[in-house]
């Protein structure tokens, strides 16, 4: 800023995660992999990896097999969408018997 | 430089002065012509800029959004309708604070149809955290409009240079027009910040939660309620960067002196109008006219009208035994806004002038000498008795 006294306060994020907040709180389902189906994961090779890329949020880390942040995870179930092996399916927070929201 | 020239014409000069880097504009009536001007000089190498044509308003503002957060110094104009076409962009240029400068040439908004003037279209632009400035002339339209890129870029909040449809955007009248070196000087060391950089990715302008969140690194980021805040308050301290504008330019041009509002025999008035634009010239008439009668009249054209000057302009009012606002716009269902602002801001002081509100001259309707001067002279006789009649419609054709 060339101007100290106007201190401008717009709203910005930069790439990494959680940039928008604790987005997890917001999620009612909650995607589970199943490593049986989940090509990395049964070849053991780095390949697919739609979910990951398709993630608006990045919170899908590009491993084997991919993991989620359920800290931001907002649930909106496009990898389960995008995956062409269906292997993740999305479950209601309430019946997936894990007490982590991420909040 | 002297000249002869439209109102329209002298904005595109003030444009191009300013070495404007992008213009983006879809043309509409009274504003055409002040863009086909600057895409002349563009055409003609006279300007280097990008001049892009758009296929609405909406666009035309997105353009400035976009070229103003990689830097560029962007200009639109535009008037009316068009206007309200911006209008999602209006707020969102001052949320993003982006100092981009839009002439808005003032004119009469739909329906019914209208081309001619009056301020019912940036009046409805009042709320969306711009600045407005309304010049009364056509040195003041290219006054403004340099100063304006100035203003903008110091406080960062977009600035709208109105002035009245046909009655300046389309007369020929004479104005100097600034040597290109005086507006080097004038703008050096300001220019629009650069957001949008390759080398350090960000979102701008994303969704904010209702309470404040940890960024990235950790850090507390603002959320909607400060970010307005800042803007509420940024406007608030642009009083002194109007003035400062105003005083600099003096010293290289010799003009200026007005950067709030400009008093016309003001100093032992007891009856004072008030009014913004081109109507103020004409009220100088009337006031001439009074004064000869012993009559003690003035007249202010507010040059500033967001951020509102009001702790600048009471001591000038309330001096007065009473005010004659005259309107080119309403709020449907109450009276004119500039009157319910100087209520307002006369509410708190000790003395307290009888205040009228008269609309003239919407969609274009003539405004008579004559029907300014019966007006004027009413309230000056009989003020508290006039004043019940607020807000009074001046021009008013009898129907059957």
């Amino acid at each position: 800023m060339k101007n100290d006294k106007f201190a401008i306060n717009i709203s910005h994020s930069e790439p990494g995660p959680g940039d928008a907040g604790q987005t997890g709180s917001w999620r009612v389902e909650r995607p589970v992999l199943d490593a049986a189906k989940c090509i990395p994961a049964k070849t053991g090779k780095e390949s697919c990896f739609l979910c990951w890329m398709y993630c608006p949020d990045g919170v899908i880390s590009r491993t084997i097999p991919p993991g989620f942040d359920f800290q931001y995870c907002k649930g909106c179930g496009i990898c389960a969408e995008e995956c062409p092996a269906d292997a993740i399916t999305m479950v209601r927070e309430t019946e997936s018997g894990d007490e982590t929201t991420g909040c | 430089m002297h000249c002869i020239e439209t109102g329209n014409t002298a904005a595109a000069t003030g444009v191009k002065l300013a070495r404007t880097q992008v213009i983006a504009a879809y043309p509409i009536t009274p504003q055409t012509p002040l863009t086909e001007k600057l895409s002349e000089f563009v055409a003609a190498g006279e300007m280097k800029a990008e001049y892009i044509p758009v296929e609405s308003e909406h666009s035309a503002l997105s353009v400035c959004i976009a070229a103003s957060s990689a830097g560029a110094r962007a200009f639109t104009a535009t008037s009316a309708n068009g206007l309200l076409y911006m209008h999602e962009q209006i707020h969102w240029a001052a949320g993003a604070r982006l100092p981009i400068v839009m002439c808005v040439v003032n004119r009469g908004v739909g329906a019914p149809w209208s081309v001619w003037n009056d301020h019912q279209d940036s009046m409805s632009q009042r709320d969306t955290g711009w600045i407005h400035l309304h010049a009364a002339s056509h040195q003041q339209i290219i006054d403004t409009v340099i100063q304006a890129f100035r203003i903008a870029e110091t406080v960062r909040i977009p600035v709208m240079v109105c002035y009245d449809g046909y009655l300046l955007s389309h007369t020929y009248m004479p104005y100097e027009v600034p040597d290109q070196d005086k507006v080097d000087r004038f703008l050096a060391g300001s220019a629009p910040a650069r957001l949008l950089d390759p080398s350090s990715p960000m979102n701008l302008n994303t969704v904010t939660l209702p309470n404040t969140r940890p960024d990235v690194r950790g850090d507390i980021a603002p959320a909607y309620m400060e970010i307005r805040h800042c803007l509420q308050q940024d406007l608030t301290r642009t009083t002194a960067v109007v003035e400062q504008a105003d005083r600099d330019y003096r010293d290289l041009t010799g003009r200026g002196g007005h950067p709030l509002y400009e008093c016309y025999r003001c100093e032992d008035a007891e009856f004072i109008a008030i009014c913004l634009g081109s109507l103020s010239r004409q009220l100088r008439g009337v006031v001439d006219s009074l004064r000869s009668a012993s009559v003690k009249t003035g007249v202010i054209a507010l040059r500033l009208y967001r951020p509102f000057p009001a702790e600048q302009l009471v001591p000038e009012l309330d001096k007065a035994r009473g005010v004659l606002v005259f309107e080119k716009a309403l709020s449907y269902g109450y009276e004119g806004p500039l009157f319910s602002e100087l209520k307002a801001a006369l509410y708190h002081g000790s003395r307290r002038p009888v205040l009228h509100n008269c609309i003239v001259g919407l969609g274009g309707r003539t405004i008579t000498t004559a029907d300014l001067h019966t007006a004027l002279a009413d309230f000056c006789v009989d003020p508290e008795t006039v004043r019940k009649a607020s807000p009074q419609w001046i021009g008013l054709a009898p129907l059957k």
